[in-house]
């Protein structure tokens, strides 16, 4: 079967508010508040204002049932037209990304002319659950109509039952938090503390320089007084890094520490994607365009695949699809979802055993020059909104590009839940 | 609420009857620009001096505002029945015939109603024959300083516009805004009207439609308040601000349809962003309106080298190469408008403010040569230059120093920022082309720098 005729997809910009540390900056903001917010700058900078777009995808993990319709909720209270669809989008960390290829596949197809990807997470406004006994008894209360029966279930009331269900960053099959998922890969990959640490460092000094070179200054609106990423440390040292305790995994080789690890964040980022011909008529450069996307899982819970090694198998496909190496590439973007899984995809990828047993390949996949690897920083430095980080990660990919004139880039999203969502960027000369 | 509580009480039943008691000046209400109201709202006079060349074209101009001309000036005794009067005097080529002025403007004087206003039309002097000419006409600009004095307390305001010879028909859009509310804080100005490239608007209310037009420092404050007026007079308006300041210029951007742009002007690579910027998104720019402005304030002995070398890039050497780029690049095109906003304080200096009025004196150099370069491709450049206007910076200032940069005017109050924004509305407007070259001060008629 040939392809089907696509169109070329557009990214036009990006726009994001700076990512805060939980209970900080935006401890009072919620989920709505920050995505309109993040969505208001993107429609400021693209004088969007009215403008019927194609669709805004956006979602959110840590999620309040109330906003059932998150994103259609921010788009009412954007500058945005009203007349402009909305839907959500809940794939754990790849969201962004994934929202990202949602629109552009509508655009590739002629569906839509332009639309708007991204996401949003509030670790902070988080949302509490009724204490699970407590909820059954009021929906059996709510069922039950005879006074006596409704007396008697009156009855089953606890103490106990007022503490709330708190929302955990646990994988519900295993009962273990991702922290501790990738103790494990690190520990089997044999990911050592100081090259963690090194990552860490890098990240923070990149995204400080980014920062102080103005490469931001188009891609993020402040919000509540914040200018830049509450997270970032621009003086972070190896030897500051060292002293801190872990936290995942246990015993003489437990590496992985608050440092090396994303903290968690608040935070929104948005994407503006169109077809060539809305682009031209709304006199937008266009910075690049998304080329193709792969999204892939793996079995962590039975299988021997970790919880975050989804993109070791993701990205070989999406590049054996596009017949390209992983050398042919100017910038590698990363989530450091935790400085171990960048260093442990990186390994994989130049180990002859994985990439002959696993991914079938007679040579390794290949290796990344860490000249070209998150350049501007990543996670480890900007923060981790779940939601948001695909959307900061494309928007940042597009400006790089444009930067350079012309290339191509990768990126590389591990999610929670075993999976992971890999897509190309590219700039033609 | 008016930020200013005084003028307020004093204009309050009781308040008005203490503060006249004691003897303390009433701060008059201004009138406004109200969308839907009509530019002059009642009769106005017209008089001439015997040889002038103004009185036609300025009928003309009346005409089309539908204002009524009291033919029958002698049957006017009453007092506040006039929303104006207006004088032609390019024809007095003499002292002794300053006398015309006294003889129309006296009778009628009181017959000014609040908030009305007094325009004087004449010739450049150096442009009259003579001796006798040139200093005929320089006179007459004590005598509208001073009617702006005494009138003041009514809210209404007296100008000076000084038109050469040839210019004639393109006094229009001087005349309604001078006539007009929208000019409720310029007072006691001399405006000197040029033959430039005109084109008169479809809808007067609307004169920039169709035109793009950057303003810095837009995300708050005067910024805020001039994109907004360009955007309600048709602009698409690009704001401009730091980085930031990027969420109250967003807000802006928003409300008023038009674009943010978060651009550090001092910045080295600020003037080819902006140029990439405006190519690529608007192909060009018809105004550009240099606002954005800081102040460090110390005393010369005290100011620190990092104080004087912030507020001079900011305030006057970006505006300098964002014009190069601009004029470099074409990217302002005919019949374009540099507008920039000086200070009261670069007339007169500022006890404290060496750096900043060293900036703002800088501006009216700048815009005066500008303005014969700009000239040639049919487009201006001009300067406002604010008074004491209400913004939280004044809000911040000490008691005393805030009240005297109030009282301290002819029309005893602060300034709004909408009335710098609609002075810069009018310069920015297509059918202003005859006004290049000009530093029109909105201050009330502020005693300092007089």
């Amino acid at each position: 079967m040939s392809p089907p005729d696509r169109r070329p997809v557009a990214i036009l910009g990006g726009n994001r508010i700076p990512f805060a540390r939980r209970d900080r900056e935006y401890a009072g903001a919620s989920n709505q508040d920050m995505l309109t917010a993040a969505l208001d700058g993107l429609v400021s900078r693209f004088g969007l204002q009215g403008e019927r777009v194609g669709e805004v995808a956006a979602g959110g993990v840590l999620k309040r049932s109330r906003d059932f319709n998150l994103t259609r909720e921010c788009v009412l209270g954007s500058a945005l037209s009203p007349d402009t669809p909305a839907y959500e989008v809940q794939q754990a960390c790849g969201t962004g990304l994934e929202t990202t290829i949602h629109v552009a596949n509508k655009i590739a197809l002629g569906q839509i002319e332009s639309g708007i990807a991204g996401g949003v997470d509030t670790t902070s406004d988080a949302p509490i659950e009724l204490n699970e006994d407590l909820r059954r008894l009021l929906l059996d209360l709510n069922r039950t109509r005879s006074t006596t029966g409704r007396l008697g279930l009156v009855r089953r009331l606890r103490p106990g039952q007022v503490v709330p269900a708190l929302p955990r960053n646990e994988e519900p099959r295993t009962g273990l938090s991702m922290g501790e998922h990738q103790a494990i890969s690190t520990k089997r990959w044999g990911i050592g503390r100081a090259e963690q640490d090194e990552i860490a460092v890098e990240s923070h000094r990149r995204l400080a320089a980014a920062y102080e070179r103005g490469f931001f200054d188009d891609l993020i609106t402040p919000f509540l007084g914040l200018e830049r990423d509450g997270n970032l440390r621009p003086d972070a040292s190896i030897e500051k890094l060292a002293k801190l305790n872990p936290v995942f995994g246990d015993g003489a080789g437990a590496t992985m520490t608050a440092g090396n690890s994303t903290p968690l964040t608040d935070g929104a980022a948005v994407v503006l994607l169109s077809s060539e011909e809305w682009a031209a008529e709304h006199s937008l450069p266009v910075l690049a365009h998304l080329v193709d996307a792969e999204t892939g899982a793996v079995d962590f819970v039975h299988g021997d695949d970790g919880l975050l090694e989804a993109p070791l198998f993701a990205v070989p496909r999406l590049l054996d699809r596009n017949a390209l190496g992983l050398q042919d590439f100017d910038f590698y973007e990363l989530h450091e979802a935790f400085a171990s899984q960048v260093l442990m995809t990186m390994k994989a990828w130049e180990d002859p055993a994985f990439c002959s047993e696993r991914l079938g390949r007679d040579e390794p996949f290949g290796s990344i020059d860490r000249g070209k690897l998150n350049v501007t920083g990543s996670s480890l430095a900007a923060g981790h909104p779940f939601g948001a980080t695909g959307g900061r990660i494309v928007g940042t990919l597009a400006k790089l590009l444009t930067e350079r004139g012309s290339g191509r880039g990768l990126i590389s999203i591990c999610a929670a839940g075993g999976m992971g969502v890999a897509a190309i960027l590219e700039r033609e000369a | 609420m008016s930020p200013d509580r005084y003028q307020s009480l004093a204009n309050s039943a009781f308040g008005g009857a203490v503060t006249k008691r004691l003897g303390l000046p009433k701060p008059p209400l201004l009138e406004r620009h109200e969308p839907g109201k009509p530019l002059v709202s009642a009769p106005v006079a017209l008089g001439a001096a015997r040889g002038g060349r103004l009185e036609e074209p300025v009928r003309e101009v009346l005409r089309g505002l539908d204002a009524h001309v009291e033919t029958d000036v002698g049957s006017v005794d009453g007092r506040g029945e006039l929303a104006a009067l207006l004088f032609d005097a390019s024809g007095i080529d003499d002292s002794v015939r300053l006398r015309s002025l006294y003889e129309f403007f006296h009778p009628l004087i009181r017959a000014l109603r609040p908030s009305g206003r007094v325009l004087v039309l004449a010739a450049p002097p150096e442009d009259s024959a003579g001796v006798r000419g040139a200093t005929a006409q320089r006179a007459i600009e004590g005598f509208v300083r001073t009617v702006a004095k005494e009138i003041g307390r009514n809210g209404s305001t007296a100008q000076l516009v000084q038109v050469t010879s040839g210019a004639e028909g393109a006094m229009e859009s001087t005349l309604r805004f001078l006539l007009s509310a929208r000019s409720a804080y310029v007072d006691g100005q001399v405006i000197r009207i040029e033959s430039g490239h005109l084109a008169t608007p479809a809808d007067w209310d609307r004169p920039l439609e169709g035109r793009t037009a950057a303003v810095t420092g837009a995300a708050r404050g005067i910024g805020e308040a001039i994109a907004e007026t360009l955007a309600d007079q048709g602009a698409e308006v690009l704001c401009i601000d730091v980085p930031t300041a990027g969420e109250g210029l967003s807000e802006v951007a928003n409300r008023i349809g038009g674009t943010s742009l978060t651009l550090d002007i001092t910045g080295s690579g600020a003037p080819a962003a902006l140029a990439d910027h405006i190519r690529g998104r608007h192909g060009r720019i018809d105004v550009f309106v240099h606002n954005a402005g800081i102040t460090r304030d110390k005393t010369l002995a005290r100011m620190s080298p990092e104080a004087w070398d912030a507020v001079l890039d900011v305030n006057l050497s970006s505006q300098e190469r964002l014009n190069d780029a601009l004029l470099g690049d074409g990217l302002l095109g005919e019949g374009g408008r540099i507008i920039s906003v000086s200070s009261v304080s670069g007339i007169a200096g500022n006890r404290g403010q060496a750096n900043y009025a060293t900036s703002k004196a800088g501006i009216i150099g700048m815009v005066n040569a500008l303005a014969p370069v700009l000239r040639e491709r049919r487009a201006t450049a001009n300067a406002v230059a604010p008074g004491f206007i209400e913004t939280a910076m004044t809000a911040a200032m000490p008691v005393t120093a805030r009240e005297a940069g109030r009282r301290t005017s002819s029309l005893v109050q602060g300034g709004l920022p909408v009335d710098v924004a609609e002075t810069i509305a009018w310069l920015a407007s297509p059918a202003s082309g005859g006004v290049n070259g000009n530093v029109v001060r909105v201050c009330g008629q502020a005693l300092i720098g007089a």
